[in-house]
């Protein structure tokens, strides 16, 4: 069986709801049901065929071919299941996601895994920002899964992050990992300023020197028994991560937001 | 049977079941990770006093281990679930949380999971940090060294416990030899243990006394300062009996244990003074499992 493939046939002008696009809401529809299945563009509901050329039958595989950061919400609540984007993603990318897999091939948008639940995101761009965050309003962001970036992300990565793990290859922006209430962010590049900002639990692994913010509070050098363990859960990405060159255990330890509960933690790889 | 001199009784071992489960304690070096796998499985030769039956399995690479370090895995059997969850906290909070740089992880996945370091985390007093790492929950807790890391829950399986077998020879230093023997093949065997002190016991019991306060007593039928004034199953020949009790995961894996050792035990021979391999059982009354030592060996 071949992929379900959609094919964007020219570019957009409005943003779209790509969210009845899930494996899940596929299965048992015909080519032609698909095809008349209608999406949101700006006010107006469309139907898929007049945006997108549609071929193959296997919906627990979709391909997004000529893809658009105008379209949002591509993979919301995947319930299992692939999504391969091959260009940008819109927002909401992978919201609310509950299993499965999406892979973008270039950049995503604002708030790209949402209070995502479980699976894997994996963006060969960059992120915008909010990436793993909770919806306006809402306490809770991530809740599980993992999400791999490799280029850069925005500003407030992580933000109310409740569970999970957000790699990032490139750089993040300023306030990554603001009111995280727990779960890992580990940044291999550089980090913008108020990091942890609010941070109640959780950890921030950094491969490089950071702009420790005053909350923050130096807690010594050590050898943590844990970060094998968590190097060893990234062997099968295909990352840099994955990289034994890359693991560590030796950390400097800061502890903070001493302005919340203080109970998370910034790991900056020890050059000692 | 008479196998190299040595006679082997048309009987058999009765044992019966148990809840089993297994931990595997790493540490900053081997001496380290057995120092605390020693205190671990220390004062836990019966489940007639200790409240458990445990023993160290084996020894293990650092590839072996979750955090690559050196380990040991152990293994810690009980008559219930409640009771092995019980001895299993206590003993992982007072012997593996206390020992310098140690770390404890499960051993062993089963659909009934009891808490490992699931509640020793609260010794943390709020500071400890969890950690879901490949869909495991482990706990870090902050301690006087460093970190404590445990995995929170370990899984419960059913098992075996109480197989045996009794060696009977001409002299004390003979029957100790032979069991010694015994013990270095059986321990390289997976899945089981021999929980008495250096895996031999010489005080093996029969059910009941003559006290009614006592549930076990002396099996006088085999200790031979009493052949002459008790019912005995000892030949004027036989100075000296010492038993090997194993529990193990499996019946199988009882079997090969006790298959090892008792081969082990006849290459030695009539020569070296063993004169009989017995078994201790009740009758058939106490357990479901029976090893026939005729057949195990057969």
């Amino acid at each position: 069986m071949s992929a379900l493939t959609f094919v964007l046939k020219q570019p957009l002008k409005q943003r779209v709801d790509m969210s009845p696009l899930v494996c899940q809401r596929l299965t048992e529809l015909t080519l032609t049901q698909i095809g008349a299945l209608p999406l949101q563009q700006g006010k107006q509901q469309i139907p898929v065929e007049a945006l997108f050329e549609v071929s193959g039958t296997d919906t627990a595989q979709i391909v997004i071919k000529n893809s658009s950061d105008k379209l949002d919400f591509i993979g919301k609540e995947l319930h299992g299941g692939s999504i391969t984007v091959e260009g940008d993603a819109g927002a909401y990318c992978g919201m609310g996601m509950k299993a499965g897999n999406i892979t973008v091939l270039g950049n995503v948008g604002l708030f790209a895994a949402c209070e995502m639940k479980k699976g894997q995101l994996t963006v060969h761009g960059n992120a915008g920002d909010f990436l793993g965050g909770a919806l306006p309003g809402n306490k809770m962001g991530m809740k599980g899964g993992v999400v791999l970036i490799k280029g850069n992300v925005g500003e407030r990565a992580g933000d109310h992050l409740r569970r999970g793990v957000i790699l990032i290859e490139g750089n993040a922006g300023d306030y990554c990992g603001s009111r995280m209430t727990a779960g890992t962010i580990a940044v291999m590049g550089k980090v913008g300023n108020h990091l942890g900002y609010a941070m109640r639990r959780g950890t921030l692994l950094l491969w490089q020197s950071a702009k420790i913010p005053a909350m923050f509070n130096d807690c010594g050098t050590h050898t943590l028994a844990f970060l094998p363990l968590l190097f060893a859960s990234f062997k099968g990405l295909d990352s840099k991560f994955a990289d034994k060159a890359s693991a560590f255990n030796r950390v400097q330890r800061y502890g903070g937001d001493m302005a919340e509960m203080g109970r998370g933690e910034i790991l900056l790889k020890s050059v000692a | 049977m008479i196998i190299n001199g040595v006679t082997i009784d048309a009987t058999f071992a009765e044992a019966f079941p148990m809840k089993a489960t297994r931990a595997i304690i790493t540490a900053q070096n081997e001496k380290w990770a057995m120092i605390s796998a020693q205190a671990m499985t220390g004062f836990a030769t019966s489940v007639i006093a200790c409240g458990c039956e445990a023993g160290i399995e084996r020894v293990l690479s650092p590839e072996e281990t979750p955090d690559g370090r050196p380990g040991v895995s152990i293994l810690i059997f009980a008559m219930g679930g409640k009771g092995l969850a019980k001895q299993l906290e206590t003993r992982a909070g007072q012997c593996v949380l206390t020992s310098p740089t140690s770390a404890l992880f499960a051993g062993i996945d089963s659909d009934k999971p009891i808490p490992l370091g699931k509640n020793l985390r609260y010794f943390g007093d709020g500071f400890q940090i969890s950690k879901l790492i490949n869909g495991k929950r482990y706990w870090r807790i902050p301690v006087m060294d460093g970190e404590f890391l445990t995995e929170a829950t370990t899984g419960q399986v059913d098992a075996v416990g109480g197989g045996n077998f009794l060696v009977l020879a001409q002299s004390q230093p003979q029957a100790l030899a032979a069991c010694e023997v015994a013990i270095e093949q059986m321990r390289k065997i997976p899945n089981v243990i021999m929980p008495f002190p250096g895996g031999v016991v010489r005080s093996g019991s029969k059910v009941g006394s003559k006290y009614k306060t006592l549930g076990a007593s002396t099996n006088d039928a085999f200790c031979p300062t009493l052949k002459g004034i008790t019912r005995t199953d000892l030949s004027p020949d036989i100075e000296s009996v010492m038993e090997i009790v194993i529990d193990g995961l499996s019946k199988t894996d009882i079997d090969k244990a006790m298959r090892v050792g008792m081969q082990a035990v006849c290459e030695l021979g009539a020569e070296a003074g063993i004169q009989r391999l017995s078994a201790g059982n009740y009758g058939g009354k106490l357990g479901p499992f029976h090893f026939h030592l005729q057949e195990i060996l057969g």
